[in-house]
């Protein structure tokens, strides 16, 4: 079956304009990022009116929804579109950027706020984990986050330059908050045991701490600045993230260590 | 010292970065995407250690054995011994940075890879390059913060800055695709860009970023390429829109199992070819077995992967992302349906010709990771490439470091005039596309001379085709290359078997491949491999070999005592 592709096309500094394709998928399998990787490599590419079209610019990696590079609005809603099956699209697909990030060009857009608020927020390991998380398979959940945006997009309260970084922030942040949970000991004896690999690991060693703070102090007050505060909970982020995380249980966790605990000790006189 | 420069933001990029900021150099991360979105974040099975936790009395003796042996023996012995007695430290060293490997009852658990006896892969379920990239990734931004590195995204490599007095590099030329301009950056440069799967759009299970432009530039400027005939087939992927699905190794690793229907009946032809390792056979081994069968008139051309054995516990706990994604994009459930695979493009063995420190052909420049051609030899062992990454990303930083302080600042002069034309630096997706059929074509699982004639007959078709792009040419001379090299290496050995050659030849090709592009003319050329240094005998990016093991500058010691005192 035939397809109308309806694109949000848009080059650098000029005004966006729709711009649709017809396009033909090949079998039940093909996702709006085959479609677009077929679309560009017709040559010339022409529209549904026969006018001669530029290459559609889009970021794709992985095809197989473990990148986040292919993160756009897909029916209006945000998506991945090696996710996005196009049999499940009807006979009519609407592609457009993400809406929260400058455009760079037709479906590109700049996340590179995402990266710089996550400077802002700390997010490292101030000392070595000696210890593994206290709950790995949350510190794993928290490992999966594609750095997508999406998460972003559908959330009333974050926007561009603003101080709540949002989802996106929150959740790699959860394994680090959940390493800084423990650390009173110095793992496991077989681990210890250093034997062939005698070696030290000087190849990768150990970066400074940069705050000279012990453990995750900023990034515990940077958490609750940056998320604590300016989630509304509505939890419209649920249920989108491409990844599947439970943003829920993460919050929770980090709510428990980077806030409610260090209430706790603020009022027992700890923490200045 | 001035800035180094890497090219490329997956495990070796990221790796290099980190033990640059850990000697207080300063270093540029430039990457075409974020590390979230390099290839390394696929890597699902695991990272190979000896760190002996499953109580088989395992080595790095015997870790470093099997590499070289599933190598066929082309690989640096030398080299090889340096990564594998590492590996334990580094894995060790990710979990202080806090990656949550698997564990049983509080204990780290390894599994079982192709081609290793011993369990000594250490993994997180079945997303070990994902969590394994975020930690490094945790890690480089503390850098970031303290000066010592800066991330560029959106940035693609354009060319190597070269001095035209004697081939030194000078810097590189970037592009940020986001704004359009070109950017020169003096100074050293580290190349980490990943192997070159986009030179087979849509055949390999890689990603569309690693497009094998930055190889075929950095060749036709004089890099020698090293043994990149080499092509890795994992046995068992699956053809999904646009590229080709892998069924990680892992599966059988924690017991899946292969066969094909003969005469109608299950036939479980690696068991009972290859008793010892059965379905963990090296890969190259599985592939071309798989290869045969499947071409066998009684067995009906398909091949299956049997998982359904896997208690429901390992899906959970081990290989959940696996089965979501079979069920996702192959529409069956693997724990009750067995999964039709056959063998697809994985992994480059070859690539940039790097020495025992990583350092490339050209002087000032180094290579890392799948790019270089370090460890792996003629088959690469599964678990053994993110290690690779991860060990050679941070050996080079150390020549790089080594070097600069040596030689000094090269200055910013750019040595040559450069003019950047979007237009010649395109590979249009069709001709990228003509040009990987005929490539795979000549360089399947069996080759044989008039197969790569053929394609060799082909891409030159293609290169006197009018009107083709300066970046069409050059990915044109790439897959020249890998040609000739299949072409003169005339024996069967790991990825490479001739079926007109079909015996291995030690004395003849126990060597590695050259291939070098010098004023329009290609040659291929052959090099005894490293000898085995003795036992006691250390290598020093610094200093290269010492006698004792123990270097005597005290720079050298210094930091060595840094070491110990934050350890
Ligand atoms: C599906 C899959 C599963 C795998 N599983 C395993 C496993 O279980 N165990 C294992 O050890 N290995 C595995 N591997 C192999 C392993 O993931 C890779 O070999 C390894 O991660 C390579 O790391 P790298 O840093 O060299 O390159 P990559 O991770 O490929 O990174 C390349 C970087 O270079 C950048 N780049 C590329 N071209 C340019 C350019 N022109 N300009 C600027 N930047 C550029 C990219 O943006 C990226 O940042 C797997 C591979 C795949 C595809
Ligand atoms: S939490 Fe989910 S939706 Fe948000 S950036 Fe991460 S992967 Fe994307
Ligand atoms: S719960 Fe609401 S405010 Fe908080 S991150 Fe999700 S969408 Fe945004
Ligand atoms: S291309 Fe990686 S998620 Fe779509």
């Amino acid at each position: 079956m035939k397809l109308r592709a309806e694109i949000l096309r848009r080059q650098a500094g000029g005004e966006p304009y729709l711009q649709t394709f017809i396009y033909e998928p090949a079998d039940e399998a093909e996702t709006a990022a085959s479609m677009l990787t077929n679309l560009n490599a017709r040559k010339p590419l022409r529209d549904a009116d026969g006018k001669e079209a530029s290459p559609i610019r889009w970021e794709c990696s992985c095809l197989q929804k473990k990148c986040g590079a292919c993160a756009m609005r897909i029916n209006g809603v945000p998506g991945l579109a090696c996710d996005v099956k196009l049999s499940a699209c009807g006979e009519r697909i609407r592609l457009e950027p993400l809406r929260k990030f400058p455009v760079v060009a037709d479906l590109i857009v700049n996340r590179d706020i995402m990266r710089e608020n996550l400077i802002r927020m700390h997010l490292w390991l101030e000392q070595d984990a000696l210890e593994p998380a206290a709950d790995q398979e949350l510190a794993y959940d928290a490992s999966r986050c594609l750095q997508c945006g999406i998460c972003l997009e559908v959330c009333p309260n974050y926007y561009g330059g603003g101080p709540f970084t949002g989802l996106a922030a929150a959740v790699p942040a959860a394994r680090v908050l959940q390493l800084e949970k423990r650390g009173d000991g110095h793992g496991s004896e077989a681990e210890r045991k250093t034997g062939p690999g005698k070696e030290k690991p000087k190849l990768f060693g150990r970066l400074r701490a940069l705050t000279g703070e012990k453990r995750a102090l900023p990034l515990a007050r940077a958490y609750e600045k940056q998320v604590f505060e300016g989630c509304g909970k509505s939890l419209a982020c649920r249920n989108i993230c491409p990844a599947g995380i439970d943003a829920g249980r993460l919050l929770a966790s980090s709510n428990a260590v980077a806030v409610w605990k260090r209430l706790r000790s603020r009022k027992a006189g700890r923490e200045s | 010292m001035e800035k180094v420069n890497i090219i490329g933001a997956g495990i070796a990029g990221l790796s290099a970065a980190i033990r640059l900021a850990r000697m207080n150099v300063q270093s540029l991360l430039i990457s075409s995407q974020a590390s979230e979105r390099a290839q390394s974040v696929l890597a699902e099975g695991g990272i190979n250690a000896a760190m002996d936790l499953m109580g088989e009395s395992d080595s790095w003796q015997e870790h470093c054995s099997d590499t070289l042996k599933g190598g066929v023996f082309l690989a640096d012995p030398n080299a090889v011994a340096g990564m594998t007695a590492a590996a334990p430290g580094l894995v060790r060293r990710l979990q202080e940075l806090g990656v949550p490997f698997q564990r049983e009852n509080g204990q780290m658990i390894q599994r079982n890879f192709g081609g290793q006896k011993k369990k000594r892969t250490a993994y997180a379920k079945s997303s070990t390059g994902k969590v394994l990239v975020n930690a490094l990734i945790d890690e480089v931004r503390k850098a970031e913060a303290a000066g010592l590195t800066k991330r560029l995204c959106h940035h693609d490599f354009v060319r190597l800055a070269l001095s035209e007095a004697d081939g030194q590099c000078l810097g590189v030329w970037i592009r940020d695709t986001y704004g359009g301009a070109c950017l020169f950056c003096p100074g050293p440069v580290i190349l980490c860009f990943g192997g070159f799967c986009g030179l087979f759009p849509g055949l390999s299970t890689g990603t569309s970023q690693n497009t094998g432009d930055a190889l075929a530039t950095v060749f036709s400027q004089g890099a020698v390429l090293a043994n990149p005939e080499f092509i890795q087939y994992h046995p068992t992927t699956a053809a999904i829109t646009g590229k080709r699905l892998l069924v990680s190794e892992a599966a059988r690793g924690e017991g899946g199992r292969l066969f094909a229907l003969r005469n109608g009946r299950k036939w479980y032809f690696m068991e009972e070819k290859y008793p010892e390792l059965g379905n963990l056979m090296p890969r190259d081994v599985i592939s071309r077995e798989m290869f045969l069968v499947s071409r066998d008139p009684a067995c009906g051309g398909e091949i299956f992967l049997d998982m359904t054995g896997l208690s429901p516990e390992t899906w959970k706990k081990k290989l959940p992302d696996l089965r979501a994604q079979i069920l996702r994009y192959l529409k069956l459930d693997p724990a009750c349906t067995p999964v039709p695979v056959s063998p697809g493009i994985h992994y480059f063995m070859g690539g940039l010709y790097a020495d025992e420190g990583h350092r490339t052909s050209i002087p000032g420049v180094y290579a890392a990771g799948e790019c270089a051609c370090q460890y792996h030899g003629a088959n690469r062992l599964g678990g053994n490439s993110m290690l690779g990454a991860l060990y050679g990303g941070g050996v080079a930083a150390e020549s790089a470091a080594a070097d600069a302080s040596v030689r000094g600042c090269a200055g910013t002069s750019v040595g040559e005039d450069f003019c950047f034309s979007e237009e010649n630096e395109t590979v249009s997706p069709a001709f990228g596309q003509r040009l990987g059929a005929i490539l795979a074509q000549g360089l399947g699982i069996v080759r044989d001379a008039q197969g790569l004639e053929g394609a060799l007959e082909g891409v030159r078709g293609l290169l006197r085709q009018p009107g083709i792009t300066q970046a069409e040419a050059r990915r044109c001379l790439l897959g020249e290359a890998v040609l000739r090299a299949a072409l003169a290496r005339k024996e069967s050995r790991g990825a490479h078997y001739r079926s007109d050659y079909p015996e291995r030849d030690d004395a003849g090709f126990r060597k590695t491949t050259l291939v070098s592009l010098r004023s329009g003319r290609m040659e291929v050329s052959f090099r005894e491999v490293p000898a085995r240094r003795e036992a006691g005998d250390k290598y020093d990016a610094r200093h290269g070999v010492s006698k004792s093991g123990i270097c005597s500058k005290s720079s050298c010691r210094e930091e060595e005592a840094g070491d110990e005192a934050s350890g």
